[in-house]
């Protein structure tokens, strides 16, 4: 059974995931108030403004917190294992949810502050999935 | 304390008695919820002027639990914010009845989680509904609502060394309650749990990770369950059957996920400063925390924000003699065994508000001696993500 897939039409994020197909992880910054919009919308959340630019992100950042689920019913999830979920701090400012993945043990091998980076994991529905493994 | 206003008092109380009902609906839950409620107060039906719905029972809340109660009343409120709906509801009760759109205001709540086995926790999100910005960004990585507030109590500990020992007092504290409350004795019983006694921190360190650093233990129950309260004007209370319990002071906020942002800190920062401000009273003067219990850290979490203590500093607060209902120190906290061995069918929100009257009132199974002030904070949606906080101060005459 796949991971639960983004669902379209869903205008806002929907250029988030086109790009993914191309393994690049997008984000927006307002170019009237410069700051950064994440997650992706039409406006900018701090100023209103609807005049955005996408920009596309080097997926090098740092895990803000993390937690190693050991129960999850939804039948993805159920036979994983201990897997590892984070919030991730990329360098060019914004905060997305995520798999910390790729380590030996993710009870033991993830930590709060460790620098990771992009790992794309293709999905059946033809877009890509940003999950983060140790840099 | 300086001079409080007194625009609307809650007057009538009822908490639905079963943990496992089956054959039940929500709706019926809130109905006969809102009869004992009112009959508490010593009201009747007719009395009702205004509904208020966390849209827990029907679509088109406001106007098909207007229909089904019988009710046509002059003010219809369906805020729905999730477990905090209900502070929410009474601030908004409480507004409407200082400027005389209504009298007497009803706020139910009914729901059968656990009999129709919704895995509020652990079951992920499923990707139902209309497809939405948020959903997409959050759905294809598997984070349970357990482990979105793991993801708080880790940051928690990395930033203020706070330790699991010191999150289990939380649980600790809050089952000694729940053993002198036959209702949450029996519903412990109905939903199976294991050990039905009190516990030590060890018993919480020792129950198995649900979520790091979340323990079983120090996870809210999922059950069935529901209530009422009616809140209403001065010139109402007067003649009730039971003592007022004045509504002094009253917040609302919201918190979300925010670039840069700390994940410690909910939305209590931004509700609460209005609510004791209003109420003309400190942190330090409140005697009963009903502080919403889903998770050890929640309530933590909450304590500081709250302004009990700095923020950084809930793991010693909680170590020191407060808490439990006998303890040195105040506050005394979810006497009623609270939403970790009580009462949480999904929106714990109304039985904070139920427990903090039946302490002023002199009612708790585990009442704290002369209880004068209580603060009721309802904390909605998940407290690393998306949440809503309503806080409540309330006061006895
Ligand atoms: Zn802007």
């Amino acid at each position: 059974m796949p991971r639960p897939q983004p669902r379209f039409p869903e205008p806002d994020t929907q250029p988030f995931w086109e790009a993914t197909k191309n393994h690049e992880l997008k984000y927006q910054v307002c170019t009237a108030c410069s700051k950064v919009v994440f997650f992706p919308r039409r406006h900018c959340n701090h100023c209103g403004s609807v005049e955005t630019e996408w920009r596309t992100s080097k997926g090098e950042g740092t895990v803000y917190t993390y937690s190693v689920v050991r129960l999850n019913r939804h039948p993805a999830f159920r036979d994983l294992g201990a897997y590892a979920v984070a919030y991730i701090d990329l360098d060019e400012g914004f905060r997305i949810l995520s798999n910390v993945i790729g380590v030996a043990d993710p009870l033991m091998d993830v930590k709060i502050g460790m620098r990771v980076r992009v790992k794309w994991e293709d999905q059946e529905s033809s877009i890509s999935l940003p999950l983060f493994e140790p840099a | 304390m300086v001079s409080q206003r007194r625009d609307a008092a809650i007057v009538g109380i009822h908490e639905y008695p079963l943990r496992k009902a089956p054959g039940v609906t929500p709706l019926q839950i809130k109905a006969e919820s809102a009869a004992r409620a009112l009959a508490d107060a010593g009201l009747s039906w007719k009395d009702v002027d205004g509904l208020y719905d966390a849209q827990d029972g029907a679509g088109m809340s406001g106007l098909s639990l207007s229909e089904y109660f019988g009710f046509k009343p002059n003010v219809i409120d369906t805020t729905a914010v999730g477990g905090s709906s209900y502070e929410f509801q009474a601030a908004h009760a409480r507004r409407a009845i200082a400027a005389g759109k209504c009298r007497v205001a009803l706020l139910t709540y009914g729901s059968t989680a656990a009999s129709g086995m919704v895995h509020i926790g652990t079951g992920g999100r499923e990707g139902g509904g209309a497809p939405s910005p948020q959903g997409n960004m959050t759905d294809p990585w598997g984070v349970t609502l357990i482990a979105n507030y793991a993801m708080v109590a880790h940051r928690h500990m990395h930033q203020y060394g706070t330790t699991s020992e010191q999150l289990a007092r939380i649980s600790v504290a809050t089952r000694a309650h729940a053993m002198r409350n036959p209702e949450a004795v029996k519903a412990m019983t109905d939903l199976l749990f294991e050990n039905i006694r009190e516990i030590t921190v060890d018993d919480v360190l020792n129950s198995r990770m649900v979520a790091d650093p979340l323990h079983l233990l120090e996870c809210c129950m999922v059950s069935d369950g529901g209530g009422a309260v009616v809140i209403a004007s001065p010139e109402v209370a007067r003649d009730c059957r039971q003592k007022p319990v004045w509504i002094i002071g009253t917040g609302e906020a919201t918190k979300y996920v925010e670039n840069g942002g700390d994940i410690t800190v909910s939305a209590a920062v931004q509700s609460a400063p209005p609510a004791f401000g209003e109420a003309g009273v400190r942190p330090d003067e409140i005697d009963i925390g009903m502080i919403y219990d889903s998770f050890s850290i929640t309530v933590m979490c909450l304590l500081e924000d709250l302004g009990f203590c700095k923020k950084g500093e809930g793991g010693q607060f909680v170590s020191e003699d407060r808490l439990h209902f006998q303890s040195k120190l105040k506050p005394h906290i979810n006497t009623d065994g609270g939403g970790l061995s009580s009462n949480h069918p999904g929106m714990r929100g109304i039985f904070l508000l139920i427990e903090a009257a039946r302490q002023l009132r002199g009612q708790s199974t585990s009442q704290v001696e002369g209880a004068k002030l209580a603060v009721a904070h309802g904390n909605g949606g998940q407290l690393g993500g998306t949440h809503t906080g309503g806080t409540i101060i309330l006061a006895r005459d």
